[in-house]
């Protein structure tokens, strides 16, 4: 098992394996955005959580085709499905290593761009702590998702639309944590929700990726 | 370790494919898979890996015993010839690599990125990943496809030797591997009744075509 997420961290390091796409992608979609609405910091403070949500969110959508489909294509996931690894195993240490290429840099990412959208003061701490809890839960369910769609021709697009309407609980409870701590209130209960959806997320989605991936295979 | 089929029948995806297949393997031995195109030795050899449940019948054979090799040879294009059969050997939990390296003559590309290999070169990469994982029953779908004359000659030796060791070996292939005492199942023979459960391409249209 650690042999498989070293090897798919080192392929995500090496060309071609995409790592940055996802943190460039944020970057941009969230420059954007003080194009759009204007650079006024009461309006911009106010949307700030919603749009740095939506961005990791989107940002996070971009690679998860990447996390069944190339080891199909290359023959490398019957290998693994016939290795003495359990494929729920095998599932999440997939999404992990796509946690660690796209989550964990877009959490530690969105601070500096709290600052370009005048995200108040008290919310830095919470944004991180909702994008920490939260992301991973990103990463899982697009596994589900990504081995759901694993084995058909441009899968991408049928995986985005399977894959966000499963995202709206940790959105919510994500962009709610952080609004609230910009408002000064207690960010509390929407935090333990977020957690929550995550735990569960974590503890079934490989169970659920792993039949998916071996109904593919047949 | 011994493998049995019994009236064994193979889908994919929807369609039954062959059905009514039975032998047996035991330790030393290797089974040679023959028909044409389609006949269905991808479909067997993909049941007998586990990735597929038999359709009907049964299949005997010890749990991870079996290794399964395609046509694609499950090589990561960035990662080096040490560093995929590393891999592999790591999953497999047998650490060394060094006999697998010396048997299929990669020890001079070794540090090459497994993008740059010749389609050759890949081939004897992913057969090599065979040797690293110690499982006794192989099972390989046209292994000397792009290998040269030398090579297979290698190869043949290679599974010869592996069934010296009480290893054996089911392969698909059109040519003549020279390995002595090895038995051939026609596929063909077992093909699925055609037009049963909607089979789209086993029907009676292609023997026409041929004829």
């Amino acid at each position: 098992m650690i042999a498989l997420l070293r090897r798919d961290l080192a392929l995500a390091f090496r060309s071609g394996g995409g790592f940055g796409l996802s943190l460039a992608f944020f970057l941009i979609v969230v420059t954007l955005v003080p194009f759009g609405v204007g650079p006024e910091t009461g309006t911009l403070a106010v949307i700030a959580p919603g749009i740095l949500w939506v961005g990791a969110l989107l940002a996070c959508l971009l690679s998860l085709d990447r996390i069944f489909q190339l080891d199909y294509e290359d023959g490398s996931l019957d290998l693994l499905a016939t290795a003495p690894l359990p494929l729920e195993g095998i599932v999440a240490v997939k999404g992990v290593a796509h946690w660690l290429v796209t989550g964990l840099p877009l959490t530690l990412a969105a601070p500096v761009l709290g600052l370009l959208l005048s995200l108040p003061g008290p919310a830095y701490g919470w944004l991180m702590v909702s994008l920490l809890a939260g992301t991973p839960a990103l990463s899982f369910l697009g596994t589900f998702g990504a081995a759901l769609t694993v084995g058909l021709k441009r899968g991408g697009l049928l995986l985005s639309l399977l894959v966000l309407p499963l995202y709206i609980p940790t959105l919510i409870f994500g962009a709610e944590t952080v609004r609230r701590a910009a408002e000064g209130l207690s960010p509390a209960t929407p935090a333990l929700l977020l957690t929550g959806v995550s735990a569960a997320v974590l503890a079934l989605i490989p169970y659920a990726a792993a039949a998916a991936v071996r109904i593919n295979l047949k | 370790m011994e493998m049995r089929a019994t009236d064994l029948a193979c889908r994919r995806g929807d369609v039954t494919v062959i059905e009514g297949v039975s032998f047996t393997l035991p330790a030393g031995r290797c089974l040679i898979l023959r028909g044409p195109n389609g006949s269905g030795k991808t479909t067997l050899l993909r049941t007998l890996a586990g990735l597929v449940p038999p359709a009907a019948g049964q299949l005997d054979v010890a749990p991870d015993s079996v290794v399964y090799a395609g046509h694609a040879d499950g090589l990561k294009a960035q990662l080096t010839v040490a560093e995929n059969l590393a891999f592999w050997a790591a999953v497999y939990g047998t650490g060394s690599t060094a006999r697998a390296i010396a048997a299929f003559a990669l020890d001079g590309l070794r540090d090459r990125p497994a993008q740059y290999l010749s389609a050759g070169q890949k081939r004897r990469l992913g057969l090599a990943r065979l040797l690293v994982t110690d499982r006794a029953i192989w099972a390989l779908d046209e292994p000397t496809v792009s290998l040269d004359a030398a090579t297979v000659a290698s190869f043949a030796q290679v599974v010869a030797d592996h069934c010296a060791a009480g290893g054996s070996a089911v392969i698909a292939t059109h040519i003549d591997l020279g390995i002595a005492d090895a038995e051939v199942l026609d596929i063909g023979a077992f093909r699925a009744a055609p037009g049963r459960e909607g089979s789209p391409f086993l029907d009676d249209s292609f023997d026409e075509a041929r004829a």
